[in-house]
């Protein structure tokens, strides 16, 4: 059921991210980077293979390797999420500067000719 | 050795953090202060970059056939991240320094004043850029990417003006999306493989199961694809010419390093990965290099021909670059790589240089410099609205002589023409592509070759309009001295290539021999010595 779940939000956020990244207007290309890191943050939690009931931490007593999940997918998630969070703000504020100098939200800073 | 000594290799990551983050506490009206400590530190990086360099050529550490590892906390190799020094990434460390210290050099004539902190941005960007030639992890790599990104962006937009601004945010989405294709692409291995230390995998690829084989192959494509996305291999290399051309001269300089980052990640990679002994998987994606190398040196070239000003004939030029070295990758010789090796660091010197002049040949006539406007008033300044600040310090006479006598080594140097560098590196592809001769090896001859007569064509005639054949209306040439010292550093870098060719080309074939034993690098990191 888990497999399943994370199957379909993956397919659906990287779907929809893409489509919103190939948008020309500035605002929908910031959320389709958004939708498709949130999708990739998913799938890289995903391969550790997770189940139900696993936590990825170490209890005391209990070392039994086949009661845990991979932590290491879980860490480097944190370290993705950090990093896509910080340049997605970087890029809010070139699209802020875009937006400003060419008085256009479009990507190539210019409305198209009509 | 003393304990200062075990510790060098991590120097030229460690120093320019350390640094900028001082930077960003000192205020930004210190502008002597801030270049004299980036000029500082730069320096220093210089030194540690060379002396890695010179040991790994002369072998203090066994014939130079091994490689330094440095363990982060003491961790063993398949656990911790290591830090790799070997033959080929202490060669791509000493070309950024070499490459960073001239272009901050240029940069501190004036295009340090046109927009906040780039000292801080400079020196992160080194820092990702060395961070990324020395680690020996994959995750590690994507953090020192990020970090390298993320320095690029701010250093593309630097200056300001509209024309950056539109070139960067298309620089940053497709940046972005190649960043996340990475981290698809490593996770993928990761769930194959189970761990993310190179030469862990290298032990571990032999043995992936038939059944999970196309799942590996998948996530390596996947993330061949996001490094070749950064060294603009055609056809996901178009975002490089506008965002090259846009940006400020001592940032394209020192840009020119950047897509060398993606070539070095993909020459080390695939050999290491897929290896002789890679069962299976060995040879994966190499038609696909040499096919897409073939394709961006056309594309390059033909653009380069195509150009009406001359920064934009640089970054087709670092296209060309890219280019060849990828396509003598794919043609799978020993020989051809050596030979690209020493090409890769004569043409990025070359490129960088062009980018150099081309700024002193343009000034004056950018079309964008009366349209910037301030988008936050209290951190920007024109560079160009300042005149007392304009001042280029001392000017060099004969401006023309210099200038031209500088464009013409560029020239040589980006089209391979004798008796420079340029030449000696291609002249060694082409011999070991028509020893080996089949059908793809004479393509790629021929289109070295043809690559070169186009570059001559088309840097002729860009130099000839912009040196010597300027028109009444434009400004006389002017040269400061921090700027022919920066042009002087790079081009004297490419003269002592081709004076040392003997040496150099020693270097880069025993490099490419190195490279095609990828269990001396597993012997070293999994199991040698070190820390």
């Amino acid at each position: 059921m888990i497999e399943l779940t994370l199957a379909l939000v993956i397919g659906i956020l990287t779907a929809a991210g893409v489509w919103l990244l190939l948008r020309p207007r500035t605002f929908q290309v910031i959320m389709g980077v958004s939708l498709v890191s949130y999708a990739v943050n998913i799938f890289i939690f995903a391969m550790g293979r997770p189940r139900s009931g696993a936590p990825p931490v170490l209890a005391a007593g209990d070392a039994d390797p086949v009661r845990y999940v991979d932590p290491v997918p879980q860490a480097l998630v944190l370290t993705a999420i950090v990093i896509s969070f910080a340049l997605t703000a970087l890029f809010l504020v070139v699209m802020l500067a875009s937006r400003g100098v060419t008085g256009s939200d479009h990507v190539d800073g210019r409305e198209p000719d009509a | 050795m003393t304990d200062w000594h075990a510790h060098l290799i991590i120097g030229p990551i460690v120093l320019p953090m350390a640094v900028a983050a001082a930077m960003l506490l000192v205020d930004e009206r210190r502008r002597i202060l801030k270049g004299a400590l980036s000029l500082a530190a730069m320096a220093t990086i210089l030194v540690m970059a060379l002396t890695l360099l010179h040991e790994s050529a002369t072998g203090a550490t066994g014939g130079g056939d091994t490689a330094r590892v440095y363990r982060l906390g003491a961790w063993a190799a398949p656990y911790g991240v290591v830090l790799v020094a070997d033959r080929l990434s202490t060669l791509m460390v000493a070309l950024t320094s070499v490459l960073g210290a001239c272009a901050l050099v240029f940069a501190l004539a004036r295009w340090d004043r046109a927009g906040p902190r780039f000292h801080a941005l400079f020196l992160l960007l080194i820092m990702g850029v060395n961070g990324a030639f020395l680690t020996g992890d994959l995750f590690n790599l994507f953090v020192f990417f990020e970090v390298m990104l993320a320095a690029s962006y701010g250093l593309a937009l630097h200056g300001s003006g509209e024309r950056r601004i539109r070139a960067g945010l298309a620089y940053i989405v497709v940046n972005l999306t190649a960043s996340l294709l990475f981290l698809i692409g490593v996770s993928l291995i990761y769930g194959v493989t189970g761990t993310l230390n190179m030469a862990d995998l290298v032990a571990r690829i032999p043995a992936i199961a038939a059944t999970d084989l196309g799942l590996f192959h998948a996530g390596a494509a996947v993330l061949g694809i996001a490094f070749l996305v950064k060294c603009a291999m055609w056809p996901l290399g178009f975002w490089l010419t506008p965002t090259y051309s846009a940006a400020s001269a001592p940032v394209a300089a020192v840009f020119a390093i950047l897509s060398k980052v993606g070539v070095y990640v993909i020459i080390r990679l695939s050999l290491l990965f897929f290896g002789p002994d890679a069962g299976a998987s060995a040879g994966f994606g190499q038609p696909w290099l040499l096919a897409g190398g073939l394709a961006t040196v056309v594309f390059g070239t033909a653009g380069l021909i195509g150009s009406r000003d001359l920064s934009r004939a640089a970054g087709f030029g670092v296209m060309i670059s890219s280019g060849s070295v990828l396509a003598a990758a794919g043609a799978g010789g020993q020989a051809a790589l050596g030979g690209a090796i020493f090409y890769l660091v004569g043409s990025t010197l070359a490129c960088a240089a062009l980018f150099l002049l081309a700024e002193i040949l343009q000034r004056g006539r950018n079309p964008d410099a009366g349209e910037a406007r301030a988008v936050f008033d209290d951190e920007y300044r024109d560079p160009f609205d300042d005149d007392e600040r304009n001042e280029p310090g001392l000017v060099i006479p004969t401006a023309v002589a210099t200038v031209g006598g500088a464009f013409l080594i560029c020239t040589l140097m980006i089209a391979g023409m004798p008796p420079l560098a340029g030449f000696i590196g291609k002249l060694a592809m082409i011999d070991a592509l028509v020893r080996t001769g089949t059908l793809a090896d004479w393509t790629l001859v021929a289109v070295l070759s043809l690559s070169s007569l186009g570059a001559v064509i088309g840097l002729t005639r860009l130099g000839v309009g912009s040196i010597w054949n300027r028109e009444e209306a434009e400004p006389p040439l002017v040269v400061g001295a921090a700027e022919l010292t920066a042009i002087a550093g790079l081009l004297g870098a490419c003269i002592l290539l081709a004076v040392f060719g003997g040496a150099g080309l020693a270097y880069a074939q025993h490099t490419a021999g190195w490279l095609a034993r990828p269990e001396a690098y597993v012997a070293a990191v999994l199991h040698g010595a070190g820390r």
